[in-house]
This record gives structure tokens, sequence and C-alpha cells, in this order.
């Protein structure tokens, strides 16, 4: 699998379609994101583990958009999962990188990633290597709901009741683009205080990432909490779903309904 | 074009987390966490999350100050440490060694918080050793 990835980045760097790719590499004994350039040594390139796509995933394309802003006239190359692409997506049609100057390096997911994940498309459109694993039904959030009212209120509460207001869901997210934040803004969250207002701090992230969130659970994983990030912003993406029959970044031109200004919908 | 990931360690406390220190074209631009690190497994705390920052702050000491008739002014290193030797030598005679303290730091290694009690018991010959933590 990897061999098929590094001979793909090889034809970009040496043909000159991209200036550099955003991958992973082994550095200092651990899995680093890195920019390879045109003559640097693929030996080193890592898929997230050994040989495989494996579960150390970081946020490539928020790296991707660092750098592209710095140099808005070059393309890049990335390595993309399920998530990753349908992140490209989304990010396109939030006019944060150009989808001519971005060339994804697909690579799937093996099932027991997906199964961890709960991914329910562990591969991209666009794949340079590996086999599509079967999408993983969506149970978690059915299963929250087995709770009733009160319970789901108090099981919330006590999941942000731990948080430490960390930022590093919002600084993990590749989503998280903003050069100003709401969860700053004074008016909405008070500034230096423990317990985290609850529930402005969170809902206001969920309701932010409502067109946006891709489920790549990388929040959920950076969360020194261990609050089940994920699960709420399934539940928005749920009701996106439900309502505008739309999800983020499973078709590449779709556009957001709350992107679209349009007649209220008929009742 | 130079992205580069600097594998290193929070400088904020005794924990040890590990993270990348991300630069682009020489400037800090990010902080990542170290997710194959078993410290801290790809989580930090806000501290950590925004270790970048205060290296390219303006605020940034960048030299030693010494107090020179009331003001605050630029001095070499050796000015300084020669009017440091100078004051803790004068203090010690003058008033004993129990008259100076130490405060080191939770953003140095342990080695040179090692050092800064051998010089606070051996050097001056002073228990009053503390750490900026307990402030």
């Amino acid at each position: 699998m990897i061999d098929q990835v590094k001979q793909r980045i090889t034809e970009l760097l040496f043909d000159g379609s991209v200036k550099g790719v955003i991958a992973l590499t082994h550095a200092n004994g651990h899995i680093t994101p890195c920019l390879f350039r045109k003559g640097d040594d693929l030996e080193t390139l890592s898929l997230g583990d050994g040989e495989t796509s494996g579960d150390t995933r970081y946020p490539l394309n928020k790296i991707l958009i660092t750098i592209a802003r710095q140099y808005p006239d070059d393309s890049f190359g990335v390595l993309v999962r399920g998530c990753d692409e349908r992140g490209l997506y989304t990010l396109f049609r939030l006019n944060q990188l150009e989808p001519d100057k971005v060339v994804p390096i697909g690579i799937s997911c093996p099932q027991s990633l997906a199964l961890q994940c709960e991914c329910k498309k562990p591969w991209p459109d666009e794949m340079v290597a590996g086999e599509k694993s079967d999408g993983v039904l969506q149970k978690q959030v059915q299963e929250a709901e087995h709770m009733d009212m009160s319970k789901r209120f108090s099981f919330w509460r006590d999941q942000f009741l731990k948080c430490v207001k960390c930022y590093g869901c919002r600084d993990i997210c590749p989503m998280c683009f903003c050069r100003e934040c709401t969860l700053e803004c004074e008016e909405l969250v008070s500034k230096g205080n423990l317990p985290v207002d609850i529930p402005v701090f969170h809902l206001t992230r969920a309701m932010h990432m409502a067109d946006r969130c891709i489920d790549c659970g990388l929040c959920e994983e950076a969360c020194p909490s261990d609050i089940p990030l994920r699960l709420l912003y399934k539940k928005t993406a749920e009701i996106m779903n439900t309502e505008f029959g739309y999800s983020s970044g499973m078709n590449k031109n779709e556009k957001s309904p709350l992107n679209i200004m349009a007649p209220a919908p008929k009742k | 074009m130079e992205y580069r990931n600097t594998l290193t360690t929070c400088t904020y406390c005794g924990c040890g987390c590990n993270l990348f220190l991300e630069s682009l074209d020489g400037k800090l631009t990010g902080t990542i966490p170290c997710k194959t690190f078993s410290v801290n497994e790809g989580k930090l705390c806000i501290k950590g999350w925004n270790g970048h920052q205060f290296v390219q702050s303006e605020k940034r000491l960048k030299k030693p100050l010494l107090r020179k008739n009331g003001e605050l002014t630029e001095v070499s290193w050796d000015e300084a440490l020669d009017f440091i030797a100078f004051r803790l030598k004068q203090i010690k005679q003058a008033s004993g060694p129990d008259s100076v303290g130490f405060f080191t730091s939770a953003k140095v290694t342990n080695e040179e918080n090692y050092l800064m009690q051998k010089f606070a018991r051996a050097g001056i010959g002073t228990n009053n050793i503390d750490h900026c933590a307990r402030l």
C-alpha cells in the first residue's frame, strides 16, 4: 500500500504538478506531520502506522490551509483518508482552499479502524491505494437517545462540567479556520473561568459545526477530559440530514442549506 | 518554502507533554500535540496549546536589564552576572547565607533546577530554595 503512495508522491513532485505534499513521516521515534518537497527521501513516509493507514491521524488539511494561505499561487498534494476528503470538499465549499490547487492522494482505512471510528465512509472517492472497507452503521446517537430527557440532560451537564476549556477541540479541528472565534467572544463565553459556561460553550461549537463537521473525530481524540464531542456533533449532523437532506462533505459540489438564501421550506 | 514540525517538551509544567512546534519559513505558526507520546497521547491543556505564542512576543526580554540610577538599562550578560556575584557575596558577608533566597522555575529542565538548588545549598549555604509553582 505504502509503495503505491510513495510512487504517486514521487510522480507529482517530479512532474511539477505540486510544490509539496503534506503527509506523515517517521521522525524521532514518532509519527509526524510533514511537507515533502522534490528530492526529499520518502523512505520515512508513514500512513499513520507501519505500512498501512493506522490510527495516528493528524489534521493534514489544517496544515494545508496554513501553507496555502502563505503560498496562494502554488499547488499542493495532501494525503487523505475518507474523513480528510470529506474535509477537503467542505473546505472547497467554504472557499478556504481552491480545488484546482489541491491534489488529494487518497488511501482507505482498514475495517478495524472504520469500526473504531464508527466511520460512515472509510474511503475517499479518489483512491491511490487500499481496498474499500465497509461503511459503519451509525448507532451511537440512537443508543444515547435511549436515555429519557432528564437523564440526557444530566448526562451532558456532567460531561460539560469536565471541560478544562483547553480549546483543543477547536485547535485540532481541520474545519475550524476562522481568524476570530465566537468561543473567544467575552459576551458569550466568560474568560478565565471554570467550569465552562454550560451549555453555551459546547452548544455554540456544535451549532457552528452543524454544516461543517465531517465526523473525523480528531476533537474527541484531543479532549483531555474525554467528553464525547463526536456524539454531540453526530447529532447536529443527523438533524441537518433529516431536515435538509444534507451531509457535510459527502458530495463534492453540494451547497450547504445554511448558505442558501431561499424562501422558507413548505410545511 | 520550509514547513517543519519540531518535536519538543512543553515548558509549562512538570508533566512533560510532548508537542510539535509548527513553523513555516522559520516563523512559528502553531502547536500540535504529539499523538504517539505515552504521556499526553495527543492531548494538551490550554497552556500547552498556546506554547508557541510567547516565543515571538514583542514583550519578551531579550537582554538582561540592570537598574542604573533608578532606570532599567540593557546590559551584557557578563556585566549582569558580575553584578549578581558581587551583590550576592556582599549580602552573604553582611547578613549571612540565610538572608538570600532562590526561586527556580517550572519552565526549565530538571537538571537546571538541580543546579540551582546545588548552587543555593553548596555555593551560598542556604536551604532557602523554592519553586515558582508554589508562589
